[in-house]
């Protein structure tokens, strides 16, 4: 399973019928089991280019192919997880779990089974008759993890799933999707604009530029998990890392 | 004095009963302008009333009895609704749906929504006969409108993330239309549907005023006009409102069991 994206472009037609150009020839290949962030100012089109990857928008040049397969819209290969909270509110966290698998109409029992799985994989297993209203922001966003792994999909996409989370409550999450990772080797695709973040989960970095965004440079990370943040290696990748993004922004 | 007061009303107790305050007054004052006009005609006493709602299974003027007659009604208002909320129901989701549909049906509903279901009275007659059927019409009529946009905006209402979402999971048209949309837009539906079975419960007592009508509570009041029979028209109004309540009642009751999430929600 390889995902490639193949000079995707993205334009707007802005309110004042100006078009607006939010990605600019993005072009990137990840290979299997490979956990990817992408990194860059708000604004930049991370949202953007994640959506056109899920087949949710259609790129105005280029296109993104799963195993060979062009993308043409959403499917249940590629998971997906908002940077909003997106729980069916009418469900309880089990039955948001097992949405999928009813919708390609797994039994009954099977679909009970798997959600508890992921309902444990996440570590919510005393929740599951709750409602998403009942969860604090970061289970929500477990559940969500929960219900986007739950059909099996060949890739996970993360908009800054964590973006609104507090310090604390974000680094448990970050320690958690990196053993959730580790046990189901999923490849995965996580935006973020925390250099941090990013420093502290990924294999590679796709560090974008400012609006129109394009890639400004691809920064490999090898240091073994779990990673110390304050390790020397983590230290002069976030330097690095953060050195690229003053300069994409004009700045020293 | 006014301390006195202020204790009185928000003492334990009577916080609870703070409810009845002004309907007991309003019992006191109807009691007392009755003695005064002492005219049964205009205004009858109380007694006569509850002695009219106490036997509610004896006949009255030979047309049944009060709970023959409102069950009567009930039944009516009850097909009329059902027929009203099953036809706005999908055009709702439809129109809130698929652009398309809303410009061909907008224009039509913007037309036809300001016109009175009683002012259908004629055509209905003409095209149904008197009857059920024109009944019917009238009150699916006034219960069709309120459902109708309530759905509409219901479907509106429905997050763009959990369409996106239910997509990325394996959703197709009919399944977002089923499993997301339908119960992302319920809550908003059924405040639809107590709004409109309140104007179906009005249209029914109006519709039962019809020529040709010979049961119903609309009619007996009607009736009981023409025998001067002022304590009658009283207890089936008073009839007319407990019904209209305790139906509400019930839907609220629902309300707020199943869509507790929408006040919820975060
Ligand atoms: N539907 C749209 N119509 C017009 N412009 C859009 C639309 N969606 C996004 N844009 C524009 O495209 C650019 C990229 O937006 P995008 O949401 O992808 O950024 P982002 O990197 O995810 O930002 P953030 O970090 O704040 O989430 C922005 O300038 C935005 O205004
Ligand atoms: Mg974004």
């Amino acid at each position: 399973m390889k995902l490639v994206v193949e000079g995707v472009s993205k334009e707007y037609v802005g309110n004042n019928g100006e078009p607006v150009v939010a990605l600019k020839g993005i072009s990137l290949e990840v290979p299997e089991g490979e956990f990817v962030c992408i990194l860059g100012p708000s604004g930049c089109g991370k949202t953007t280019l994640l959506r056109i990857i899920a087949g949710l928008e259609r790129p105005t040049e280029g296109r993104v192919l799963v195993d060979g397969e062009e993308v043409d819209g959403p499917t249940p290969r590629l998971g997906m997880i908002f940077q909003d909270y997106s729980l069916f509110p009418w469900r309880r966290v089990i039955d948001n779990i097992s949405f999928g698998l009813e919708l390609a109409g797994v039994e009954k029992a099977d679909r009970a089974a798997t959600a508890r799985e992921y309902l444990d994989l996440v570590g919510l297993g005393g929740f599951a008759s709750a409602y998403p209203y009942e969860l604090s922001g970061g289970m929500r966003q477990r559940v969500a993890v929960a219900r986007a792994l739950a059909t099996n999909p060949a890739v996970v996409l993360m908009d800054e799933p964590f973006g609104a989370l507090d310090a604390q409550t974000r680094n448990a999450m970050q320690r958690e999707i990196l053993e959730i990772w580790e046990k189901t080797r999923k490849t995965v695709l996580f935006v973020t604009h925390s250099v941090d973040e990013a420093v502290f989960l990924a294999d590679r970095i796709v560090v974008l530029t400012a609006r129109p965004g394009r890639i400004r440079e691809v920064a490999t990370f090898s240091e073994p998990r779990p990673r110390n943040r304050t390790s020397d290696g983590c230290a002069a990748l976030r330097r690095y890392v953060l050195g690229l993004i003053d300069e994409g922004q004009g700045g020293a | 004095m006014r301390e006195g007061f202020g204790k009185l009303w928000n003492g334990g107790g009577a916080r609870n009963l703070r409810w009845a305050v002004l309907p007991i007054l309003f019992l006191v004052a109807w009691e007392i302008a009755a003695i005064l006009i002492d005219n049964p005609f205009i205004l009858p006493r109380i007694e006569s009333v509850a002695s009219v709602l106490a036997t509610p299974f004896a006949s009255i003027l030979g047309t049944g009895s009060l709970v023959h007659n409102a069950s009567v009604s009930l039944q009516r208002v009850l097909v009329g609704f059902l027929v009203g909320a099953a036809l706005a129901i999908p055009l709702g989701i439809a129109m809130g749906r698929w652009e398309f549909v809303e410009e061909l049906v907008n224009p039509l509903v913007q037309i036809f929504r300001p016109v009175p279901p009683l002012a259908w009275v004629p055509l209905a007659l003409a095209w149904f006969r008197i009857g059920l059927g024109s009944m019917v019409f009238i009150i699916a009529l006034g219960a069709f409108f309120p459902v109708l946009l309530n759905t509409l905006d219901g479907v509106r209402s429905v997050k763009r993330t959990w369409i996106e979402a239910a997509m990325t999971l394996g959703a197709r048209e009919r399944q977002l239309l089923v499993r997301v949309i339908l119960p992302g837009a319920l809550p908003t539906i059924w405040t639809g549907l107590r709004v409109a079975f309140g104007i179906a419960w009005m249209c029914v007592v109006a519709a039962e005023m019809m020529p040709g009508t010979s049961s119903g509570l609309g009619y007996l009041i009607l009736y009981s006009y023409n025998f001067s029979q002022v304590q009658v028209i009283v207890a089936g109004m008073i009839v007319i409102g407990l019904i209209g309540l305790g139906i509400d009642f019930c839907l609220r009751q629902v309300e707020s069991r199943w869509f507790r999430w929408r006040e919820l929600e975060r």
